[in-house]
């Protein structure tokens, strides 16, 4: 069955009609093309496919976009101003954060969102945030040294 | 997923309505974290699905009673995280915030509901057994009423809950440990930090004079088709002194009680003996907590 669902993504207002089963994610990578967001497990594990809800965390692989009608998400797609990167894409480029990639996007949402609620958080906290974010290649001590870079700390030693 | 029909009631009455009128082939979704992965999974093949985010008056986190006969009262849509961060929950009721941040990672708990954590129904669950311990209490509305429920009830069978169809969770209340009570929530995680426990356990254990046991709770998750309220195990301590001897042989009692199941997460006898192990740390802990939260003589 189709719904008339009305979504802000990046501050775009979207008025679509989708069917009721269309997860969040689908619906940004097939009906908007925002193919930065991916999808791993499909089942709320690996932290891919994290975009931001009224700017809360959430897995859009376990999400009806029918059921956030209204609401404001933000994508990897979204964070970036006037060109010039976020804080933390940046932070991941200079510090070694990702090497295939598709883990990323997810990493550097769920990094925002950290930053966005404690811009200022320990080490114990950020591997208590980015636990939820799965990493096949880079061992995570380049995600955490991101993430405490982005957040002005100085990044561990194990780079 | 099965072709269905989202419901955005923006009143109680309105998601009443809905779930009168189809019954059966209607479903609630709160967070949506367990229904959408029963509804991938087709374990769940509603026809009609209604969702409660629009609904107002569910998301609110207030004190009940006074002092310490007072407790906390928790909308069904908090989010476990909303929770477990909470200045007045993380004072006062310290043992449910432990909890819930156990619970997953933080972008599950970010959207994971407390509400919806209950009717989930998944005896695998962190809150659960530290809900039973404390004497929680669920009240379910429908159109025809309200009814209030002890938490420990509300578990019927493996991912079955009383809650009836036509009937929506609208609040948990909370009761504040006894006074001169210590707790823990202990959740054995052999395999990866975000996982659901091999085993868990919520204990409180009450002091009276001396060096005596006045009561105590242990509850247990992941060891059974429901929590497990292991009251025999209770019934070994309470009363008496809270020696190491008396102490295991309660431990060891639960070991009667526990039923669970063999799967990737441990065979069923190594759970068994698991429970018994962390029901004595989760004793010993309560038990230092309540030498810590004594007032100086
Ligand atoms: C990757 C992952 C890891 C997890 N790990 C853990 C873990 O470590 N520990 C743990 O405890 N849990 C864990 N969970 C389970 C999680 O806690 C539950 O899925 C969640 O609490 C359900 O809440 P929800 O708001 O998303 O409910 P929903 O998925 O929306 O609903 C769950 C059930 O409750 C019903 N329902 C929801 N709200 C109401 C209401 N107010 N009234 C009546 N019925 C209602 C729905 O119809 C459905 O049957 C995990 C889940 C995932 C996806
Ligand atoms: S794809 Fe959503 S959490 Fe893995
Ligand atoms: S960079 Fe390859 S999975 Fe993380």
């Amino acid at each position: 069955m189709n719904q008339q669902i009305r979504l802000t993504v990046n501050g775009t207002e979207h008025r679509s009609e989708v069917p009721a089963r269309r997860l969040l994610v689908d619906f940004l990578r097939y009906d908007l093309g925002l193919t930065g967001t991916k999808e791993g497990c499909s089942v709320g594990v690996c932290g891919a496919c994290t975009v931001l809800i009224d700017g809360e965390m959430a897995a859009s692989c376990i999400t009806l976009a029918a059921a956030v009608d209204g609401a404001q998400i933000t994508t990897i797609e979204g964070i970036a101003q006037d060109g010039k990167l976020h804080p933390v894409q940046q932070a991941f480029i200079d510090h070694g954060g990702f090497q295939c990639g598709i883990c990323t996007p997810g990493q550097v949402m769920a990094a925002k969102a950290l930053l966005d609620e404690n811009p200022n958080p320990t080490e114990d906290e950020i591997k208590a945030w980015m636990m939820g974010n799965l990493c096949r290649c880079t061992g995570y001590y380049g995600i955490l040294n991101s993430v405490a870079a982005a957040a002005g700390s100085t990044p561990g030693s194990n780079a | 997923m099965n072709d269905f029909e989202f419901h955005s009631p923006s009143s109680l009455e309105e998601a009443f309505e809905l779930l009168d009128r189809y019954g059966d082939d209607a479903r609630v979704m709160a967070g949506g974290t367990g229904v959408v992965l029963q509804m991938k999974q087709r374990l769940s093949q509603p026809g009609h699905v209604v969702g409660l985010r629009k609904v107002p008056g569910l998301n609110s986190i207030g004190l009940t009673g006074n002092g310490s006969a007072g407790g906390i009262e928790v909308g069904a849509m908090v989010t476990h995280r909303t929770l477990e961060n909470d200045p007045t929950v993380v004072q006062i009721l310290p043992m449910v915030a432990a909890t819930y941040h156990h619970v997953a990672t933080p972008r599950i708990r970010s959207m994971a509901t407390v509400g919806g954590g209950l009717v989930h129904g998944d005896p695998n669950e962190d809150p659960p057994p530290t809900l039973i311990a404390l004497g929680a209490l669920v009240v379910l509305t429908s159109s025809s009423g309200r009814r209030e429920m002890p938490v420990e009830e509300l578990f019927v069978d493996y991912y079955e809950t009383d809650v009836q169809p036509g009937e929506i969770l609208t609040s948990v209340t909370i009761p504040q440990q006894p006074p001169g009570s210590g707790s823990a929530y202990l959740k054995f995680l052999p395999r990866t930090a975000d996982d659901y426990a091999t085993v868990s356990v919520a204990a409180i254990v009450t002091r009276g004079n001396g060096n005596t046991c006045s009561d105590v709770k242990i509850v247990l998750g992941a060891v059974g088709m429901t929590p497990v309220h292991a009251t025999q195990a209770e019934s070994l301590l309470r009363g008496q002194t809270l020696t190491p001897e008396n102490i295991a042989a309660c431990a060891s009692a639960v070991k009667e009680v526990v039923d669970p199941l063999d799967d990737f997460r441990g065979s069923a006898e190594y759970k068994r003996d698991m429970a018994e192990v962390f029901t004595r740390r989760a004793i010993e802990q309560a038990i230092q907590q309540t030498l810590e939260n004594r007032p100086a003589a």
